[in-house]
């Protein structure tokens, strides 16, 4: 660098003189100063419209009368999660929709956890625009909450509600997280229990309790989100997780703790790989993953935790500022048709929310051409990962659903664990 | 004083005006209006207010020192690997490369040609149980069944090196690219010989390069969170991780904004004693020579 720049620029640049200094210092103190005693964050809470309140269901009765027809419609979802064509961007079941309604769909796959959706919309939301979405589907959880207590998600009109209220299983319809079904109609409903793999454990593995095995130590897999790993370890101890308390919370904090230390590592959906190339034995599993992974490695199994799983609904519903509520409420309505409702379930191996669909496969096995279609119909009329049994829903329980106020301890108690 | 020398006086100030601005708008707002955040108590929803609640402060530190002790660990070890690895590299490119300079250092940059975690994400393939590694150890029996590499300390560590390493070997290859000839055959006219020459002549002069390196670094590496993320398992969680986790997840910005400045904080401390251990003047001297 020697020579090159003149040497008053130099000394310019690299010492710093008083004056420039200290003016730089009380430059920086009175915009300190000012941060400091200006600034808040504005809150996000809705006005609370007075739920089921006569003039409130006037006001949405009044809202869905002005509503017309746009004939366009933009759906959020998760990856994999439709019916898929030949090519991976012909979704069979939307061009039936067109066909059959004039309405066109542009479907995006932009959801891969709820959480940091939630964080990408909600600034928008909060500022008042629309998402761009007409439907998004989100997990009955903690985000879903979020967006009841925002006065996010438009009260949908249950006059167009016809196919749903008359296809839809017990378990979809007027679920705990939403009396009545104001805000949402279910897409799929999943369950959290264990997948492993009997090659490698050497046993079957019947619930939550093989899972303090140490023989299995580093290869136990769990989740990295507080409402699923929660909800198991509540499971585990033999709690129902939807009214668990505070007490209970510790308890559960305290199994996950004790079997932290034989834990490989708390992870997100990529799970289902270290499952099937064997750095997993055994795991806390999404059911339908397993379902699909089995075409890779027929060994894997699921199993509900004899000591109870968890059942989770993913919810179609419409964002506040949605420019074709219309149309979305006619698509949410279309799918609950059983035809429909199969063409879905048949790609994407979740509980799906009509039962009526089940007699299509139990059709479509009967008409088989193919050994590997009648054996693959078979399969998904009979499994119960798609249909469960009665004496599996026993076993199954619903998150904890909290205020967004209130998950302080509850994420105090949780967070440290799979973030250690 | 005439408007005229005014003018060539503030003239410097002018040109530097833009840097000033840019670090002004870029670097003093966002970090003052963070450290007002971090005193805010309230919730999401209903909004947070300022109420120099400097208590969160303490609370972070109680719930999670283990993460922001393992990064300044993970920070430390990764740093000290690169040094040990960067060093006999740039010295070799430098004394040894030849016509062929040029094509080691865009070879060394190669890899960040592609995406950081596609290539963290390629270590997965390489460090899990049935992989290269493990798989070739275990079919020579060195390894057992229980024997793991990915979601260990080892492969997160391993991974912020390999990742962070360029950075390292190029603040020390221009130092020692600026070490003088005529200084070595000087020294060899003083009779010293090769490693004498290294010791006292090149190493001392090459120091800069490793302090820059450091700063380089030992600052991104003690912060990252998609190494642990990606290569890390149930006891490797750093900081990083867990400030994202507040900010994007529980939206509770008080804590991940507390968690931020005392990540700041340690890590300013730590580089200034370590400039007051290597004698900052000196260094800062030679690298403006």
């Amino acid at each position: 660098m020697n020579g090159e720049l003149p040497p008053d620029l130099v000394r310019g640049l690299t010492q710093a003189r008083m004056s420039r200094r200290s003016a730089l210092k009380f430059g920086g103190l009175s915009a300190l100063g000012l941060a400091l005693s200006a600034c808040s964050i504005a809150g996000t809470k809705g006005k609370g419209g007075n739920l089921g309140g006569q003039a409130w269901r006037e006001q949405i009765d009044t809202f869905w009368s002005q509503q017309k027809k746009k004939g366009h419609l933009d759906f959020e979802n998760w990856p994999l999660y439709i019916d898929v064509g030949k090519k991976a961007s012909d979704h069979p079941s939307l061009d039936l929709f067109t066909k059959r309604t004039g309405i066109t769909v542009t479907y995006h796959e932009d959801i891969s956890d709820n959480s940091s959706y939630y964080g990408k919309i909600a600034p928008v939301l909060s500022a008042g625009q629309s998402i761009g979405a007409d439907i998004i589907v989100i997990t009955n959880g903690f985000e879903l909450e979020n967006l009841f207590e925002r006065d996010w998600l438009l009260p949908l009109d249950q006059s167009r509600m016809t196919n749903f209220y008359k296809y839809s299983s017990d378990l979809v319809r007027d679920p705990s997280y939403d009396r009545g079904n104001v805000y949402t109609m279910a897409w799929q409903s999943g369950i959290t229990g264990i997948g492993y793999n009997p090659k490698l454990t050497g046993r079957e593995i019947t619930g939550w309790k093989d899972l303090l095995d140490p023989k299995f130590s580093g290869k136990i897999g769990m989740f990295n989100n507080s409402e699923d790993l929660a909800a198991a370890a509540m499971c585990a101890i033999g709690v129902d997780p939807e009214t668990s308390t505070p007490a209970d919370w510790k308890k559960a904090a305290d199994w996950l703790i004790k079997q932290r230390p034989l834990v490989r590592k708390y992870y997100d959906q990529s799970y289902a790989d270290a499952l099937a190339k064997g750095d997993l034995w055994a795991t806390m599993a999404w059911s339908g993953d397993i379902f699909l992974k089995q075409a890779d490695n027929p060994d894997l199994k699921f199993v509900i935790p004899e000591e109870g799983g968890v059942i989770w609904t993913d919810n179609m519903c419409i964002p506040v500022h949605a420019q074709h509520p219309l149309d979305a409420m006619t698509y949410m309505d279309f799918v609950y048709q059983p035809e429909i409702a199969a063409m879905l379930a048949d790609y994407i191996n979740y509980i799906t929310p009509v039962p009526a669909a089940q007699p299509i496969f139990a059709q479509d096995a009967k008409d088989a051409t193919t050994k590997d279609d009648k054996a693959y119909y078979t399969n998904l009329s009979s499994s119960p990962l798609i249909f469960p049994k009665p004496a599996d829903f026993a076993r199954l329980h619903r998150y904890r659903v909290l205020p967004s106020t209130e998950r302080k301890q509850w994420n105090a108690l949780f967070e440290p664990i799979y973030q250690s | 004083m005439s408007a005229r020398r005014i003018r060539s006086r503030l003239t410097p100030y002018a040109l530097v005006l833009p840097g000033w601005l840019w670090l002004v708008i870029f670097f003093v707002v966002p970090t003052v209006s963070m450290l007002s955040v971090s005193t805010m108590t309230g919730n999401d929803l209903d909004g947070f207010k300022q109420t120099f609640h400097v208590s969160t402060y303490k609370d972070a530190w109680t719930q999670y020192h283990t993460q922001i002790i393992r990064s300044l660990e993970y920070g430390l070890a990764a740093t000290i690997i690169c040094i040990l690895i960067a060093y006999p590299v740039a010295y070799w490119i430098t004394f040894r490369g030849g016509k062929y300079k040029s094509t080691l250092l865009f070879l060394l940059l190669l890899p960040f040609f592609v995406s950081f975690v596609i290539r963290t994400q390629s270590w997965q393939f390489m460090l899990d149980d049935h992989g290269m590694v493990l798989g070739l150890l275990r079919d020579l029996h060195l390894a057992g069944d229980h024997t793991q590499i990915l979601q260990t300390s080892t492969a997160v560590v391993g991974g912020l090196v390999y990742n962070f390493l360029p950075f390292m070997v190029l603040p020390i290859y221009v130092a020692l690219e600026r070490v003088d000839p005529a200084l070595l055959e000087a020294s060899g006219d003083l009779y010293a010989n090769k490693v004498t020459a290294f010791r006292k002549v090149v190493f001392p002069l090459s120091l800069p390069g490793v302090f820059a390196g450091v700063l380089l670094t030992f600052v991104p590496v003690a912060s990252d969170y998609v190494n642990a993320q990606i290569l890390g398992g149930a006891r490797t969680t750093m900081i990083g991780t867990v400030i994202q986790t507040e900010y994007f997840t529980n939206l509770n910005y008080p804590m991940a904004a507390a968690l931020s400045f005392i990540l700041m904080g340690v890590l300013l401390v730590g580089i200034f004693l370590y400039a007051r251990l290597l004698g900052t003047d000196d260094v800062l001297e030679m690298a403006a020579r």
